[in-house]
């Protein structure tokens, strides 16, 4: 009797084993295409720039050298480096709190609004879906100095014509003015988002209370409950504009004298157009550094943003 | 008052609709003028003539426009379907089976939504040079095929799918895999959809991995076809170039129009990614 039980529970148990080891088979299988995939394009790569980094190496060069940490004192000491990494922030440090204070501006604007929501949610939406070089290419002729109707409003207006693209002074402004148009739209919706979650109970119960002003009841409930959205939009922002190249590449490739050079551009002109590897690789180890850690940053809050809701 | 705040409000919600979409009038506006006309400063939106329709038919027929929509959406399409058919098998494993390396694929999914395309560029590049894979359709889709964003889109998905379901499944004798594909894809494919739109659009607009593997104008994807055509071939003729920057923006921005809630939903999905 014990021993059938015995026996029972051992053919269980070992039945319950075949199962476990089956479902591990199968889990292996599943994943193994995605797994073959990250390992030859994400980790092998990731250890190869920090490689290449480390090493002279120049492409189509047969022997490489380890150069140790050369290419990062390169990079410190160049002034093109410096140059564009300055103005990668300032750009960005532009981009940034026009792009956030807009879209938050337009949120509220469209959900106070009881007609046209959807019209105008699409309209502002609408650079984000559109093809960033094309929009880039109708800027720029917009902005030409003699033909683009920009100017002709200008010279209209009495104003002088400005040569917005092609001055060291007003390049960097006109293509964040344009990353701006290109990122409210998407800040937009993500505050839309985060708006929906805060109930409207506590307005009423902000009016009854005695603010009475939309004015006052967005500093005393809306502001502080959409805190959290607030900060990760803003890491939203930064990162995106941190990471600006189309505008660039395609219209100003960097000039004039290197007053619109960005960090994304100097890798690619570096890495693909010089072919200095290690160089490049260096630059590109240092932007990830940064952009890492914002990313965490992101998740933290975003960690918080998910508890709010 | 309360009505003049109403009307003020949306008066405002009017002029910033008319500034944001300004450059898109503006661009249709003039892919359809001739050259004499823009070259004659007008402000008007509306072509003097009809002469402007040539722009089109120049940049559709007498231009590779049309090769470089192709491309675009060959690409795109390549690029969607492999990242489902990695993600998705490996989504479920991830999200509901046991076994000994999870955690691992877990930190690899985590550490690929950290990195973008630019920091892996220069190894891949190098490793594409050595196989002679540059210059190649396989170039432009093979570095995004393991989505690690698809993986953690989809595994989110699976876990809020309780177990029982799939349990009364396996007790009416289905495998896994028709557990997946008769199951749980059907269910899958409002969030399928949210991620296809998101890939598409990326990979669509994307400019800095083509313009590093693609060399021949015949491989152009649109964005990268519109800055060849610029510099090799439009000239001066802006007609042509504002003609051919809608017919590369339209299919895009048709497809947001029709289906405008699920695109929003789907390219906000990118803020998780950064």
């Amino acid at each position: 009797m014990t021993r059938s039980a015995l026996a029972t529970a051992s053919r269980q148990l070992g039945s319950a084993q075949t199962a476990a080891r089956t479902e591990a088979r199968i889990a292996w299988i599943l994943v193994l295409p995605f797994l073959a995939g990250a390992v030859v394009f994400l980790i092998l790569p990731c250890i190869g720039v920090i490689a290449m980094a480390l090493s002279d190496w120049q492409l189509g060069d047969s022997n490489i050298r380890f150069a140790g940490l050369q290419n990062f004192i390169e990079l410190w000491r160049d002034d093109i480096f410096r140059q564009s990494a300055a103005n990668t922030v300032f750009y960005a440090a532009l981009v940034t709190p026009a792009s956030v204070i807009l879209g938050l501006w337009l949120a509220l604007l469209i959900e106070s609004s009881s007609i046209g929501r959807a019209f105008f949610r699409s309209a502002f939406f609408l650079p984000v879906v559109s093809t960033t070089v094309a929009m880039a290419i109708v800027w720029e002729f917009l902005l030409h100095p003699s033909l683009g109707p920009v100017n002709a409003l200008l010279s209209a207006a009495g104003l002088p014509r400005q040569s917005f693209l092609s001055s060291a002074s007003t390049v960097l402004p006109t293509l964040a003015m344009i990353g701006v148009w290109e990122n409210a739209g998407y800040n937009m919706v993500l505050f839309m988002a985060g708006l929906k979650a805060i109930p409207r109970d506590l307005h009423d119960a902000a009016a009854v209370d005695g603010a009475h002003r939309p004015w006052e009841r967005f500093w005393t409930v809306t502001f502080p409950l959409l805190g959290p959205t607030l900060v990760f939009v803003v890491i939203i922002s930064f990162l995106r504009s941190f990471r600006v190249f189309e505008t660039v590449a395609a219209i100003t490739q960097g000039g004039p004298q290197r007053a619109s050079e960005v960090v994304l551009f100097t890798i690619y002109r570096e890495g693909f157009v010089y072919f200095r590897v290690g160089y490049a690789s260096a630059l590109t180890v240092a932007f990830t550094a940064l952009l890492l850690t914002l990313t965490i940053v992101k998740f933290r809050f975003l960690d918080r943003r998910v508890h709010y809701s | 008052m309360k009505l003049l705040t109403v009307s003020l409000r949306f008066a405002l919600l009017c002029v910033l609709a008319i500034v944001f979409l300004a450059p898109f009038a503006y661009m249709l506006a003039f892919s359809l003028k001739s050259a004499s006309e823009i070259f004659s400063g007008s402000l008007s939106l509306l072509p003097s003539s009809l002469d402007g329709f040539v722009n089109y038919s120049s940049v559709l027929f007498e231009r590779p426009l049309l090769l470089y929509l192709m491309n675009g959406a060959i690409v795109c399409a390549a690029i969607l379907f492999f990242q489902l058919l990695f993600a998705l098998p490996c989504a479920y494993a991830v999200a509901k089976l046991r076994f000994a390396g999870r955690e691992l694929v877990l930190g690899l999914v985590l550490l690929g939504l950290l990195i973008p395309i630019q920091v892996t560029a220069l190894p891949i590049y190098a490793g594409f040079a050595q196989l002679r894979l540059l210059d190649s359709y396989a170039a432009l889709v093979l570095p995004f095929v393991s989505s690690a964003f698809a993986v953690f889109l989809f595994r989110q998905f699976f876990r809020t799918m309780p177990d029982d379901l799939l349990d009364a499944a396996r007790l009416d004798g289905l495998g896994e895999l028709s557990i997946m594909l008769r199951i749980l894809l059907p269910l899958t494919l409002p969030a399928a959809t949210a991620f296809g739109i998101f890939s598409v659009v990326s990979h669509w607009n994307d400019l800095f991995w083509p313009l590093v593997v693609i060399q021949s104008p015949e491989l152009n994807t649109p964005p990268l076809g519109l800055i060849y055509f610029r510099s090799a071939e439009a000239g001066d003729r802006y007609g042509e170039l504002m003609a051919a920057t809608v017919v590369v923006t339209v299919p895009l921005v048709a497809a947001f129009l029709l289906a405008q809630r699920r695109f929003i939903e789907g390219i906000s999905l990118g803020a998780l990614k950064g």
